[in-house]
């Protein structure tokens, strides 16, 4: 691999070492999503993203720091409301609505951004510079530390919130605390797949694990290594075919789950269910 | 020493009072069966004891000291909701999310870990239901792998509420017998919540009644009559006993039958935590 001609591009590096520890984050933050039923999460930060990041180009900020910043608050905040929000379909709808609404406009009064904002939506990988790379590095990171520390005590809430209540857990902390790093997860997505694409690189490799095993650590072995792999090959024949990388990682997404579908409903349908 | 103590115990949920002056003692090693109609306050009382609730008034004791919340003496099974999250997840899963789910860390246990989440499900004979998903499970199953649940960390004092809701009477013997020959085994205190007595009796040493605000802790034969009761629903009340079960009757209506239907057509939606 590491003589590969594809390799020899700087661009292409950036883009797999990015591409690499996003999916990861992803991966495993989709998971958690999954289990807790939360994957509409996942899709909203996403949009309240796009508005912060054209909202930081109008007042001269980089896009991705806008991106970053109005996630984590909105990740945060939709942890503070916690039960209260799930059943307000309607509502979170009307509200994203909203935000894209905002980016919009924002983008309106800053025309010469306009071909940045298509790579907002729908990504574009390959363009990641060496900076971008390295701060995604770091955040990616920083939010793998964060998650692994929390993530004994969000598994319990997340399964058993009376019994983790009453063991001392507070759900809301921890709720705001993982809602956090799914804000900085769908951050970093985004960069990579676009912020109307996250849930291909955050759900969809998750939803085609608990899929295929029950067992929650082949799961959580498996959600990230389904999304990198899907990420670097998307990126493989992005390079081969020239065409975007986000539709073969959406594609590849698409594909995993949908054979992961197949797979599980005939394992089910089984008679001779082990007991 | 008493398992629980309240003394002159005043509770209040939202504004609303729930218990007032109440006073009662659970002793060691006690089965006591929680009863009363929908929203009489088995919960509360249960969340009381496991300190998510300060009384406004009185004193509550649990095993001696005053409840505090995350006590390890006690093991709890809530009242089961119709939705809940991570049902693909194996009982083993489930289970062992409880062995000290409070600390920061990953969730994989060690050796000893998973030697304590077997030897629980050991106790409720749910070694092998454990590799299934939760989602495969029944009703019955699934109250046995909570009980397991309960039973992590080898509490003093158990607080069951409402496992047999949505059960049939067949599973509702197979729970209540469960539970006690646990109890007895282990040699702990509980609280076991229920709407309807039948299937509890011969199996609890005592029952706790709950209603308009006060309760009555006794044995069956005290507590199960026309006068406590009367005063507990605030109506007339007649006890019928009947071929070895006993049904409380108000003008002809059985009071607990009826307040299960209300309960279950009430529960029923997916959306009810
Ligand atoms: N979160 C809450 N907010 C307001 N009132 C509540 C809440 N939970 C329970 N209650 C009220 O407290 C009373 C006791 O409820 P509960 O303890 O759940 O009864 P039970 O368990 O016996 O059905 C009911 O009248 C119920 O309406
Ligand atoms: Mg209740």
């Amino acid at each position: 691999m590491p003589d590969h001609p594809m390799l020899e591009y700087g661009f292409m590096r950036h883009a797999f070492a990015a591409a690499g520890i996003v999916a990861v984050l992803g991966g495993l933050v989709g998971y958690f999503l999954v289990l807790r039923g939360q994957t509409f999460a996942g899709h909203a930060l996403g949009h309240v993203g796009f508005t912060g990041a054209t909202g930081a180009v109008l007042i001269g900020a980089s896009p991705f720091s806008g991106l970053v910043v109005l996630s984590v608050l909105a990740g945060v905040g939709m942890g503070f409301l916690g039960e209260r929000i799930a059943e307000r379909d309607v509502a979170i709808g009307i509200v994203l609505a909203l935000a894209l609404g905002f980016g919009l406009l924002f983008l309106n009064f800053y025309t010469a951004f306009a071909s940045e904002a298509v790579a907002l939506l729908f990504g574009n990988v390959l363009a990641v510079d060496a900076r971008t790379a390295f701060v995604l590095l770091a955040l990616g990171l920083a939010s793998l530390a964060g998650l692994a520390m929390i993530s004994r005590p969000l598994l319990f809430a997340s399964l058993q919130p009376e019994v983790a209540e009453a063991k001392g857990v507070s759900l809301r902390l921890y709720s705001v605390l993982f809602l956090g790093i799914v804000g900085l997860a769908t951050a970093g997505c985004a960069e990579i797949v676009g912020v109307l694409l996250v849930f291909a690189l955050m759900v969809g490799p998750a939803a085609t694990a608990q899929r295929l095993t029950h067992h929650l650590g082949w799961g959580i072995l498996l959600a990230p290594g389904l999304a990198l792999a899907e990420a670097w090959l998307g990126i493989t024949m992005a390079f081969y075919t020239n065409w975007p990388s986000s539709f073969w990682i959406t594609s590849l997404s698409a594909v995993a789950y949908l054979v992961a579908v197949v797979l599980s409903g005939r394992r089910s349908a089984a008679p001779a269910r082990s007991r | 020493m008493n398992a629980v103590e309240f003394s002159d115990v005043t509770l209040a949920v939202g504004g609303r009072t729930v218990l007032v002056g109440a006073s009662f003692a659970v002793r060691e090693r006690e089965f006591v069966g929680v009863l009363g109609p929908n929203g009489s306050g088995k919960t509360t009382i249960l969340r009381a004891v496991l300190g998510l609730l300060m009384p406004w008034r009185g004193s509550i004791r649990v095993l001696g000291r005053p409840p505090s919340r995350g006590d390890p003496t006690i093991g709890y099974l809530p009242q089961v909701r119709s939705n809940r999250a991570g049902m693909q997840l194996s009982g083993w899963d489930f289970v062992a999310a409880v062995h000290r789910g409070h600390r920061l860390g990953l969730p994989f246990l060690d050796a000893v870990g998973r030697r304590e989440i077997a030897r629980a499900l050991d106790r409720v004979g749910a070694a092998d239901l454990a590799r299934r998903p939760l989602a495969e499970t029944s009703g019955g199953e699934r109250q046995r792998l909570l009980l397991a649940q309960a039973l992590v960390g080898r509490p003093r004092l158990l607080l069951l509420d409402e496992p047999l809701i949505s059960l049939d009477p067949h599973h509702q013997a197979a729970v209540v017998a469960l539970a006690r020959s646990v109890q007895e085994e282990l040699g702990i205190t509980v609280l076991f919540s229920a709407h309807e007595i039948n299937p509890l009796l011969g199996a609890i040493d005592r029952v706790l009644y709950l209603g308009q605000r006060q309760a009555a802790l006794g044995t069956v034969e005290e507590v199960i009559t026309g006068p406590v009761l009367s005063r507990l629903y605030g109506m007339a009340i007649d006890v019928v006993h009947l071929h070895g079960r006993i049904f409380v009757m108000s003008e002809g209506q059985d009071m607990e039958r009826d307040a299960h239907r209300h309960y279950e057509a009430h529960h029923a939606g997916p959306s009810h935590a």
